[in-house]
């Protein structure tokens, strides 16, 4: 290997005269946290939603909820980003297509909704996972309490099936994290878009993609740790999730 | 006794060694002499410089200058055959492609500049680019100022963003930029008017434009954000007896007249794969350039 390693380049300035090159991978961690705060909110009320949806008795929401996950689950991350970002505009009404392509911060909102509903796919899936993980009885004594439909998923069922599903969830928003480097590809310079910019300046490659490593580990770590802490905040003795 | 002179006999034969070894051939060009094959970095898409015609061969102007300097290894290593193997790279792998020895020369469109030397060398600048703005000939840009609160775009991590960037705080344009993944989506931004302007090296614009569904919409602006920066062929750092030989070829190349003919095939002529004309003359800049060759990273040098 002929490669000269340089670590004192985080803290040299970098180009674009915004301080050093590691202010700039922060400012994209920070843009990268952004992202996938959004992204994960969307996920999760959608998600929850289309959910309960393929678990109802009706028909025609088993079918939504259906068709929503098989479209947003089986395209590409990358596809459906491009398609949102740079095909979208093009299908709607010319005024209204100007109107989205002018919107300031167009690449973050596109980014942060698009990795959203691409989650949510997942999380419908798990959440309808947890809630046919439940004993049949568990709906029928709602139903015998007198509960409604809608009083027996928000008092009976959904409390039970979130706290099962919490460990898979917790993944699920590594993957939010992760899945946001894809918004390079519509020009968000979050964490991945500042390490290849960084690399392109100074051409310390192994450097800057060491560094967001390192930082995507942290936020990572956190997001275990923390969700630990809720598991554990949430759990009911006695239950299969309990101790 | 005995002893002390295997001794004597293995240390004296230890000097001789070294002493024929400082004669002898190191870094690349020992590998090269030792493998018999030389190993070129091409980029699949960087129009004229180094791209894949329809057979998937790479092929461009900065191919024709490598095969060139091939030609001259191999008569300084005074071998029969030389191996040329291609190796594709892109700009995030040409680095760790070049350190880990994979690749002996990227022949492509990489800037030569001062920031990159710390990791590379180059060989003498083989073109030379400023960055500009393509526009749309419909939406009447004529010069930087009309970009004023205009979006414009320019490709993540280049030279010309940082520029772009630059010019907006210094006259006050207050336009809102941008940054693309690469330069195909950079243009498509314009194509799609989700931006008014692309900011780029102008040969890369040249060669958008006469890729694009209608040519003739496009214009690239006579004004410039930059001076010319040169573009090099790069080779590893701190190997100054294979850099010796690329220089001394390069040099002959650009200095006899025939680097002029490889340069107006690949930008004034129809060029595979679709028969596109760059309609791009020589630059007096380039011209003076190939009379008197430098690697010198300093745009001020190129006048």
């Amino acid at each position: 290997m002929n490669y000269n390693w340089n670590w004192g380049i985080f803290f040299q300035p970098n180009p674009m005269g915004t301080g050093t090159y590691l202010d700039m991978l922060l400012s994209g961690l920070a843009l990268t946290l952004k992202t996938a705060a959004l992204a994960w909110v969307i996920a999760l009320i959608t998600g929850s939603l289309v959910g309960v949806m393929r678990t109802l008795p009706s028909k025609g929401a088993n079918w939504f909820g259906f068709a929503y996950v098989e479209f947003f689950r089986n395209m590409p991350l990358l596809v459906q980003l491009f398609l949102w970002f740079f095909v979208l505009p093009e299908l709607l009404p010319k005024g209204a297509g100007t109107w989205l392509k002018q919107l300031p911060n167009a690449p973050f909102w596109t980014a942060a909704i698009g990795v959203g509903f691409f989650m949510s796919a997942r999380v419908a899936v798990q959440l309808q996972a947890g809630i046919g993980s439940l004993p049949r009885g568990q709906k029928m004594a709602a139903t015998a309490l007198g509960l409604t439909t809608a009083q027996g998923y928000r008092y009976v069922l959904l409390p039970m099936a979130f706290r099962i599903i919490l460990p898979p969830l917790t993944s699920e928003f590594l993957n939010t994290i992760k899945n946001t480097a894809v918004a390079i590809t519509i020009g968000l310079l979050e964490l991945t878009g500042q390490a290849r910019s960084m690399q392109e300046f100074s051409f310390q490659v192994f450097e800057a993609f060491t560094a967001a490593t390192i930082l995507y580990l942290l936020v990572n770590a956190v997001v275990v740790t923390a969700m630990r802490f809720l598991e554990r905040w949430v759990a009911i003795p006695g239950y299969i999730t309990g101790k | 006794m005995k002893h002390f002179r295997h001794i004597g006999l293995a240390l004296a034969a230890t000097f001789v060694v070294s002493q024929a070894g400082a004669q002898e051939l190191t870094g690349t060009l020992k590998n090269i002499k030792d493998t018999g094959a030389i190993t070129l970095g091409f980029r699949d898409s960087s129009i004229p410089f180094s791209y894949l015609d329809d057979n998937q061969k790479p092929v461009g102007f900065a191919m024709d200058i490598c095969y060139k300097i091939v030609d001259a290894v191999k008569k300084e290593l005074k071998l029969d055959k030389l191996e040329v193997k291609l190796n594709p790279v892109t700009s995030a792998t040409r680095i760790p492609l070049m350190a880990n020895g994979t690749i002996d020369l990227e022949c492509g469109s990489t800037t030569n500049n001062a920031e990159r030397q710390k990791q590379v060398s180059f060989t003498n600048t083989h073109f030379l680019t400023a960055s500009r703005y393509v526009f749309k000939k419909s939406s009447g840009l004529k010069s930087i100022d009309d970009l004023k609160g205009k979006t414009v775009v320019s490709t993540a991590g280049t030279t010309n963003i940082k520029q772009l960037t630059e010019a907006n705080v210094a006259k006050g344009l207050g336009a809102n930029i941008i940054p693309a993944k690469d330069h195909a989506e950079a243009f498509l931004m314009v194509e799609t008017d989700r931006a008014v302007a692309f900011v780029m090296d102008d040969i890369l614009l040249a060669s958008l434009v006469a890729g694009s569904k209608n040519p003739d919409d496009y214009a690239v602006s006579k004004d410039a954000f930059s001076k010319p920066e040169p573009y090099g062929i790069m080779l590893r750092k701190d190997d100054p007896a294979f850099k010796k030989v690329v220089d001394a070829a390069t040099a002959a190349l650009y200095t006899s007249g025939e680097a002029q003919k490889i340069y107006e095939k690949w930008f004034t002529q129809k060029i595979p794969p679709k028969g596109l004309n760059l309609n791009t003359p020589i630059s007096a800049e380039l011209k003076n350039e190939f009379a008197k060759p430098t690697d010198s990273p300093n745009p001020d040098d190129y006048k």
